[in-house]
């Protein structure tokens, strides 16, 4: 199957356009969404999404237009509506935030069925084009929607570029920005307009439901594999064009697959794979850490502890009995397996069965941990 | 108006008045947007369940579904203690990948089913009233108003039996904690009450409505009133209001019904953030312009007595350099301290130089203390 | 027709920073009621009172992040929007998320993004003036950590020398001692006796009442009014104190004067 779609994907026109618009959008939305997510507005993307329906309805049933260009700008237009009515409502009431975007994201969306019931009764509507908004359809992108893509595309990618210091200042610190006189409301309209473009330009590949994943799974898994916020971003972009490339590629393909949802699950799994394998964050080298840490401690615990018992003895060659040791209490669980592993290298030896010493190069290495540990040896 | 749209009405105010409730705790806990993750992830529940028992109306897909909301919960919880993403980044990737596992199952393997993507989006408030209850050939209604009337029923003995508990480890965790509530295991309660919740709703709206119904009339309700008991019942009532305008709206105009209530639950909280006595934005205006003479003459007060006896006193008292100093527009200064003179706080010396009155100083005093 | 600082009158150097009847109120309740405050070119100034006081909110409304119900700020006798390169500004640590993925020297630099003005980006000249001043706090050696690994006192010194790069005339710090360990404590006081001794004007919310008089020869005694400003030798009195913060008077050292 697989070299059956890179078969396609060489000589198929459609499966290429289909693919490049995939991973565009992919690619838009994980770049601008790494400052969402940053800024703690992971959901803003999922209210901005659904509040785009109703402007995709309206602006069909008032142009009777399908063209993907109107649509897309009726999304905007919406999206945008309702990002100021959740800072409206934050700003002059005591709602959360939280129920704010639950409100305008539950409550667009419900306004755009209303309007979506009265297009579907217009019989020129011939309404396919707008179903697909809701659980996306990659299968119906054509050319020119991939021009759409790829020219509002540019125009967020390139305010990123542009605006790059001021929208770093504003995702970290805000209130020093406006300190030094930088417009920080200004700064931050042109990066929530940079934030709608991305998103309403996947809405018709991933659909008003799933778009916000788009916005958010990209940047989340590239953040583990990065402290820079360059690197985060171009990892972002190129996270999200993986996930569209392939998901589109997938649905377009075989039978039955919606578009959306496989994005959404590619990029899932992206995610998934970057907070357990990523190398200083993941969860697996915190893990492999941790296990090092602790046996470490637990080793020297045991050197120490000789290497105390045998102070207290005149000949410091005396070996003792392991349940001396473990009556000292640091070695929950027993020290055998410790002395075992610690004779493995040289540390110690068994002299009696169960009568232990240090060695040699065991003295020194007890003695190096007490000087590190700012102790006399 | 047949006995059908009757039927739906009930359905819809049962619905409403149900998610109302419960959505309460999760506006006044910030966790608004858990139920947009539970009801979204639930549907996976629903349809593993489903290839399990192959019967959409078998209660065990219930008990999966609210399962399956309790799984949500503490994956966002297990993600945001492993401190690699924040909380909303949290939510925002547990529920869309469990959402789209979902949606997939079902457009690959119950394409034959009665379970279409289109009916979790939109749900199907319309064609309840064809599913009925029958025993022994009597028909005692639609089987989903008996479902939500259980559910509601579950939830009001939920919180009438735990309201303290409920109250205390809203409004402070810790303390509920020190009294020896655990915070924890009530939690998790409370979030399957909304996972099953919003099971059942889920049926009758849809997964995107049902936030609309859980968030919309707890957040109108709470700004109108701060007393709790009065957000709750509040909240019901825009809940059945919502309901009903929404029934009504979608009859008029032959809409979606879901549809229609949400937006109608938005019209509310739209009137409540307008209009809500104290908080709405009317009354604070017409209250704050009242009170800027008000306010404006206690700083006036307060000016006067911080410069009286004082190097510059002469000049801090002008009238001038009140637009200078405070700048304060000219007609703005003149209308204050016109006020302030008609209720004998300050008294003009040579014209322009005012001066405080012995019960001006007392109230600077006082205002300053407080 | 306008008071001019300290000194008055024309050619006279005039007060670094000069608040005038600032009243602030957030929604209906007032936070500062009426405060005149005169601040002389080159003092260490500290501006001390209880919780809730109002001190951040007065170093926020001199730098125009809130808006006053009544009265304004001048800097250096002009308003503050003209000013404003004249001006640093520390904010409190805990104010931002150190977790985000950019590193000491990236942050320093940022103190020089309001005199790049819109989309240039900083260059090598930023970079060798955010080089000097990690120079200064002695943060050299971690210009390429990711800022999560910084303890508190570092991450307080990366503020302190973001300020630095501004290169103003004025620094407005919020409590730069707060939570930080003893090295980082003397770094700072060490640089700000640097900047008072080029003449700067170092204006800081501090808590510790008891290393006032040591660390500043400026105060301003502070709660919801100004209850008295000037030489710390003048105002830090008991009684001063004891106006501020009422009977929870808590770690006034025997020594101080009064």
């Amino acid at each position: 199957m697989i070299s059956g779609i890179l078969y396609d994907l060489l000589f198929d026109y459609t499966l290429r356009t289909v693919a490049v618009g995939a991973a565009a959008l992919g690619a838009v939305s994980g770049a601008l969404g790494s400052f969402a997510v940053l800024r703690r507005q992971s959901l803003l993307g999922d209210a901005i999404s659904h509040a785009a329906l109703p402007g995709i309805a309206l602006a069909f049933l008032l142009t009777g237009s399908r063209a993907t260009l109107v649509l897309v700008l009726g999304a905007a237009l919406a999206g945008w509506v309702g990002t100021l009515v959740v800072m409206a409502v934050v700003r002059w009431s005591r709602i959360p935030e939280d129920a704010a975007l639950g409100i305008v994201l539950s409550v667009f969306f419900g306004a755009g069925l209303v309007i979506l019931t009265f297009v579907q009764r217009d019989p020129s509507a011939a309404q396919a084009g707008l179903d697909t908004f809701l659980f996306g359809q990659a299968a119906t992108l054509l050319e020119r929607d991939v021009a759409v893509i790829l020219g509002l595309g540019a125009v967020a990618v390139a305010a990123t570029v542009l605006f790059w210091k001021e929208f770093k200042i504003l995702s970290f610190d805000p209130q020093f920005g406006r300190s030094m006189g930088i417009p920080m409301l200004r700064v931050d309209m042109i990066l929530t307009t940079a934030l709608v473009i991305a998103i309403v330009i996947g809405l018709q590949t991933v659909g008003v439901v799933l778009m916000s994943a788009m916005v958010v799974a990209p940047a989340a898994a590239a953040r583990q594999w990065t402290d820079r916020l360059g690197t985060m971003v171009f990892l972002a972009a190129f996270f999200g064009a993986v996930a569209g490339t392939v998901g589109a590629l997938v649905s377009a393909t075989a039978v039955r697959v919606p578009t959306g949802p496989t994005i959404v699950l590619v990029v899932s799994a992206l995610v998934l794979g970057s907070l357990l394998f990523a190398p200083e964050r993941g969860l697996v080298a915190a893990w492999r850490r941790e296990v090092r840490n602790r046996s470490r401690l637990r080793t020297e615990a045991v050197l120490l502890d000789l290497h105390a018992l045998a102070g207290q003895h005149e000949d410091g060659s005396h070996p003792h009995e392991i349940g001396a040791l473990e009556a000292m209490g640091h070695h929950p669980g027993g020290a055998e397996e410790t002395l075992r592993h610690l004779r493995k290298r040289g540390y110690v030896s068994e002299r009696d069965p169960g009568h232990w010493v240090l060695t040699e190069a065991g003295r020194e290495r007890a003695g190096r941990i007490l000087r590190d540990r700012g102790g006399v040896p | 108006m047949t006995a059908i749209d009757l039927e739906v009405q009930l359905l819809a105010i049962v619905v409403a008045v149900t998610c109302a409730l419960p959505g309460v705790f999760l506006v006044l806990r910030r966790m608004a947007l858990m139920s947009d993750a539970i009801s979204h992830s639930i549907l996976l529940g629903i349809v593993l369940a489903f290839f399990v028992v192959e019967d959409l109306t078998h209660p065990f897909l219930v008990v999966a579904a609210a399962a399956t909301g309790v799984l949500t919960v503490a994956l966002v919880e297990a993600l945001y203690r492993s401190r690699r993403v924040k909380e909303d980044a949290a939510i925002a990737l547990v529920f869309p990948a469990l959402f789209s596992i979902a949606v997939i199952l079902i457009a690959r393997h119950a394409g034959g089913v009665h379970l279409d993507v289109d009916a979790v989006i939109l749900g199907e408030i319309a064609f309840a009233p064809f599913r009925r209850w029958e025993v022994a050939g009597f028909d005692l209604g639609p089987r989903s108003l008996y479902l939500m009337l259980a559910i509601l029923l579950v939830n009001v003995g939920f919180l009438l039996l735990f309201y303290k508990e409920m109250k205390i480890s809203t409004f402070d965790p810790a303390l509920a904690a020190a009294l020896g509530f655990s915070p924890v295991l009530l939690h998790y309660a409370f979030m399957s009450l909304v996972s099953v919740t919003a099971v059942g709703a889920f049926d009758a709206v849809g997964s995107i409505l049902v936030v609309a119904l859980m968030v919309a009339p707890p957040a109108a309700a709470y700004l109108c009133t701060d007393r709790l008991p009065r957000v709750l019942a509040l909240s019901a009532g825009f809940g059945a209001l919502s309901a009903v305008i929404g029934f009504w709206g979608a009859w008029a105009m032959d809409a979606s019904i879901a549809g229609s209530m949400a937006s109608a639950a938005g019209v509310v909280f739209l009137l409540a953030f307008l209009l809500a006595p104290d908080r709405g934005l009317v009354p604070q205006a017409r209250r704050r312009s009242r009170q800027k003479v008000e306010f404006a003459v206690r700083m006036l007060l307060i000016h006067l007595l911080n410069h009286e006896g004082g190097p510059k006193a002469r000049e801090e008292s002008q009238v001038v350099h009140l637009e200078e100093h405070l700048r304060w527009q000219p007609e703005f200064a003149e209308r204050v301290v016109r006020s302030a003179e008609k209720k004998g706080f300050v008294g003009r010396k040579r014209g322009e130089e005012l001066r405080l009155t012995d019960p001006g100083r007392h109230l600077a005093r006082r205002t300053m203390l407080s | 027709m306008r008071d001019r600082g300290p000194n008055g009158g024309d050619g006279e150097p005039r007060a670094a920073i000069e608040v005038n009847d600032l009243t602030v109120a957030y929604r209906d309740q007032p936070v500062l009621w009426d405060i005149d405050l005169t601040v002389p070119p080159g003092v260490l100034m500290a501006i001390v009172g209880p919780n809730g006081a109002g001190k951040t909110t007065l170093i926020k409304a001199i730098l125009g992040l809130v808006k006053p119900a009544a009265g304004h700020v001048l800097v250096f006798g002009r308003p503050y929007l003209e000013q404003r390169s004249l001006v640093a500004y520390v904010p409190q640590r805990g104010s931002v998320d150190w977790d985000f993925p950019t590193s000491v020297l990236d942050v320093v630099m940022m103190g020089r993004y309001g005199a790049l003005g819109w989309i240039r980006r900083p260059g090598r000249e930023e970079r060798e003036r955010a080089l000097n001043a990690l120079d200064m706090v002695d943060l050299t050696d971690l210009a390429d950590r990711q800022i999560s690994q910084l303890s508190g006192g570092q991450q307080q010194r990366v503020f302190l020398a973001r300020a630095l790069v501004q290169d103003a005339s004025i620094y407005l710090m919020d409590e730069p001692f707060q939570g930080v360990d003893a090295k980082t404590e003397r770094a700072i006081v060490e640089v700000l006796t640097r900047l008072k001794d080029g003449g700067h004007t170092v204006v800081c919310v501090h808590h510790a009442l008891q290393t006032v008089p040591e660390y500043f020869d400026w105060a301003a005694i502070l709660n919801v009014r100004r209850i008295a400003s000037g030489p710390v030798g003048e105002v830090f009195t008991e009684d001063n104190l004891r106006l501020a913060y009422g009977g929870r008077l808590p770690f006034l050292r025997s020594g101080t004067e009064g």
